[in-house]
């Protein structure tokens, strides 16, 4: 017999409730004092150049972003695919989303150098630029995520949830296009110009975005006290196990798809040899740490049931999201452009030479703080809203579970 | 003809804002105290529009030949922007042409007191080109001269 | 209002297409006679009045085998003319034209060359630019409108010569006529402010006066143009030509 599932707001009025909302806000202020003293003195005093362009910023930026539409996952599994056992998961699934998507997008246009002109980024559109694209794909998302939460949470308008979950589904594979097209489109540098960005950005979104909902997820229900039953974590767990590898697969099909063409030898012998920071990044915090051990810690028969070892995994996935992220965004553009194939290059411009990135202090502030935005924005709206079940028990989780023995540690995750 | 038209159209859509102005003109000093600004004479008798237009269409003006210009190249100098800083230029005790920076400036003398900030002089000249003065007459390497 | 305003536009325009084309016929008619006389003449100014038609495509033929050895004139007389400054912060103050040195890695050939926008037909800062402040005229100079761009820098991701340079500082000192402003992206303007005088880009003056000739500017699509005629009887390459953007600049001796 399915229970029916009851949504709550959290109480929110605990020391540490209070604590992580200050936390977070103080981290916010910091992003926005180091934004103004970044616009009011120009990007010279940031690691950008006319070289790097982009920098730890969009790092984050379009970490966040890809991770937002990988979010939205467990509520399309639940109302796309009719998983029932991933529906109660399903609003926190779309507020994170959202809220990720937020954070992204504040760390982007603080970036811009005239983030005073952003009326005219949403009135002027040059509809050729994939960017422009972007911004209609983001905030469009943005709303159809928010109906159909309207959808899922009012009851009245639930029996609509699946006609908008399934545009919601669409819209999220094609903004993650549009995000893996900024740079695929790019016909002038190595690392880019290939389509393979854009199924290879909605697989590290896939990924990203499971990983850090999973870790909201068991925070939200261990500061809580709420019972989150194992079998909702390791479901998660082991799909996000499956978008790992899936990860791993496409970038090895890009990387040995440019060792098979000889103009991009050089490229691939940066990323993966003699880059120095980039070639670290990609071998020991990208495929060791952020995709190997991962799947040891999610499969292996020692750690796969702990709960300790699904958060460390969840994270070191994060982690190499970030260092993948910083690999095709600063070791794409540090990589110099092939402007005269067969030519020792130099002149007073950089040309010919790697480019050299030191991300400052408040560019990172400002990366970080778009995180900060996403996670206090989840925190204070899972208290105004029922997003969380009252309770996750494997009986509630999983309606075919045949109630074994439950013991105490099992059915209250410790963190 | 074109510009009889073009005229036209300013005053078509100005006298609503030219009331507003005047309104306000009347109304501010007497509130709140503020004296009227010492607004610099242009070169010449008079300018390119009538005055009760400039003040309250000047922004449309220039927009418009802004785009034309950026865009299409028209470089006519009725309402060019280059044109308003030359004929305003106010000079200073050394005789040479002040900057946006100083309340003497045309724009800033009147933009001050109505408290509209403007952004035009973060990249354009806000003083009449001279090569001695606004560039150093150096080569590649160029000091960090800062003349304004 | 719109009506009228295309009523303002249009007939200048046809007066200036009719002008043009007696103007090019003229022109033809001397050439075929054989006169030498009218070659440095490129075309007429344009009436200031008169908007810029797609009927003349700038750009410039530059002769590596003339480019003096060290000479810097070309990049001396663009940062002259476009009041750029050097802040002695290389790796962010901007840069319009540079001399690129390059060697042959197999036969350890060296060429020495100027290096800027290239002003494509189809560019792809103009492609990316989410706003339309990259912009391409109707003659070709591929052009940034600084009161729309917003500073997001996608445009010199997207450029495959690193012609573009965006302002990291506030500026003091902007020549009149070349707005220059923090938070914005630029590059050569092929002198448009110049080339809408009928004049031609101080780097191609320069280094003329210098004595190296090796820049000509003018007219790709006027076939009496120096340069027209230069480049369909002479071999030039395009830089990236692989990339089919048909660059306005085009470089012999590489």
């Amino acid at each position: 017999m399915i229970k029916k599932i009851h949504y709550r707001e959290i109480e929110g009025n605990s020391v540490n409730y209070y604590i992580l909302l200050g936390f977070l806000g103080t981290v916010i202020a910091l992003a926005l004092a180091a934004t103004y003293y970044m616009e009011h003195n120009g990007h010279h005093v940031t690691g950008m150049t006319n070289q790097i362009v982009w920098g730890i910023p969009h790092v984050f930026a379009v970490f966040l972003i890809v991770a937002a539409s990988g979010a939205l996952n467990v509520a399309s599994i639940a109302s796309v695919f009719g998983k029932t056992a991933y529906k109660p998961l399903a609003p926190l699934s779309g507020l994170v989303a959202i809220a990720l998507l937020v954070g992204g997008l504040c760390v982007l246009v603080l970036d811009l150098g005239r983030p005073d002109r952003l009326i005219v980024a949403m009135t002027a559109y040059n509809f050729k630029s994939i960017f422009a694209w972007n911004i209609i794909l983001y905030n469009g998302f943005i709303a159809i995520v928010a109906v159909y939460l309207w959808m899922m949470m009012e009851h009245r308008m639930n029996k609509y949830s699946k006609v908008v979950g399934f545009v919601a589904f669409t819209w999220r594979l094609i903004l993650t296009t549009g995000t893996g097209s900024i740079f695929g489109f790019l016909v002038a540098r190595q690392g880019y110009d290939a389509a393979i960005m854009a199924p290879m950005f909605i697989l590290m979104s896939f990924s990203f975005g499971m990983a850090i909902f999973i870790l909201i997820l068991m925070a939200s229900y261990a500061g809580t006290g709420r019972p989150l039953g194992s079998i909702v974590v390791q479901r998660l767990k082991n799909l996000l196990g499956v978008f790992v590898a899936a990860v791993l697969l496409i970038v090895a099909i890009y990387h040995l798809t440019n060792l098979y063409a000889t103009e991009h030898h050089e490229f691939e012998q940066f990323i993966l040899l003699s880059g120095g920071i980039y070639t670290f990044l990609f071998w020991v915090v990208q495929i060791l740490l952020g995709s190997l051990i991962p799947l040891f810690l999610f499969y292996s028969r020692v750690t796969k049931d702990a709960p300790i070892w699904t958060i460390i995994g969840c994270i070191l996935v994060i982690v190499g999201g970030l260092a993948q992220m910083y690999g095709i965004i600063i070791g794409g553009q540090a990589f110099p452009l092939n402007m005269f194939p067969g030519f020792e290059v130099s002149s007073s411009f950089f040309d010919g030479v790697v480019s050299q990135y030191t991300p400052s202090l408040p560019e990172i502030a400002l990366g970080i703080g778009g995180v900060a935005i996403a996670l206090i924005m989840v925190t204070i709206a899972i208290k105004i809203l029922r997003f969380l079940p009252l309770s996750l028990d494997n009986a509630l989780a999983d309606p075919h579970h045949k109630a074994k023995p439950v013991t105490e540690a099992e059915g209250k995750v410790a963190v | 003809m074109n510009k009889v038209m073009n005229v036209e159209i300013f005053k078509s859509i100005s006298w609503t804002k030219s009331a507003l102005i005047t309104l306000m003109l009347i109304c501010l000093p007497a509130q709140a105290g503020v004296p009227m600004p010492d607004i610099p004479k242009g070169k010449g008798d008079k300018c390119v529009e009538e005055t009760s237009l400039m003040r309250t269409d000047h922004m449309e003006m220039i927009l418009h030949q802004r785009d034309e210009t950026v865009h299409k190249g028209i470089r006519t100098k009725k309402h060019s922007f280059k044109e308003c800083i030359n004929c305003h230029a106010v000079k200073d005790e050394n005789n040479l042409p002040v900057s946006y920076k100083s309340p003497k400036h045309f724009c800033n003398s009147c933009h001050t007191y109505a408290a509209v900030k403007i952004d035009c002089f973060e990249c354009h000249a806000s003083r009449p080109d001279n090569n001695k003065l606004n560039r150093t007459n150096s080569t590649v390497k160029r000091s960090k001269t800062n003349l304004q | 209002m719109s009506d009228s305003k295309q009523s303002i536009t249009d007939k200048p325009i046809d007066n200036y297409r009719r002008k043009f084309l007696g103007q090019l016929a003229a022109v033809t008619a001397t050439g075929a006679l054989g006169s030498n006389l009218i070659l440095h003449n490129f075309a007429e100014a344009r009436p200031a009045d008169q908007a810029v038609t797609s009927n003349v495509r700038y750009g410039l033929l530059i002769d590596t085998s003339k480019c003096g050895d060290g000479c810097n004139a070309c990049v001396t007389a663009c940062n002259e003319e476009n009041g750029l400054q050097d802040l002695d912060r290389p790796e962010t103050d901007a840069q319009w034209i540079r001399t690129v040195k390059l060697k042959d890695k197999s036969t350890a050939r060296t060429v020495s060359l100027p290096m800027m926008c290239q002003h494509c037909e189809f560019p792809p800062c103009v492609d990316v630019c989410p706003t339309g402040a990259s912009f391409k005229r109707a003659d070709g100079i591929v052009l940034v409108d600084k009161h729309l761009c917003i500073g997001c820098r996608y445009c010199m991701m997207a450029c495959p010569y690193k012609a573009r340079s965006f302002i990291h500082e506030e500026l003091t000192g902007q020549v009149q006529g070349i707005p220059r402003g923090k938070g914005t992206v630029e590059s050569c303007t092929l002198c448009v402010h110049r080339v809408d005088k009928g004049e031609r880009p101080a780097c191609v003056e320069a280094c003329e006066k210098d004595g190296h000739k090796a820049l000509i500017f003018g007219d790709l699509k006027d076939p009496t143009s120096d340069i027209a005629k230069r480049v369909s009887t002479e071999a030039s390459t395009q830089v990236r030509g692989d990339l089919r953007l048909n660059p306005g600049v085009r470089y012999q001796g590489i």
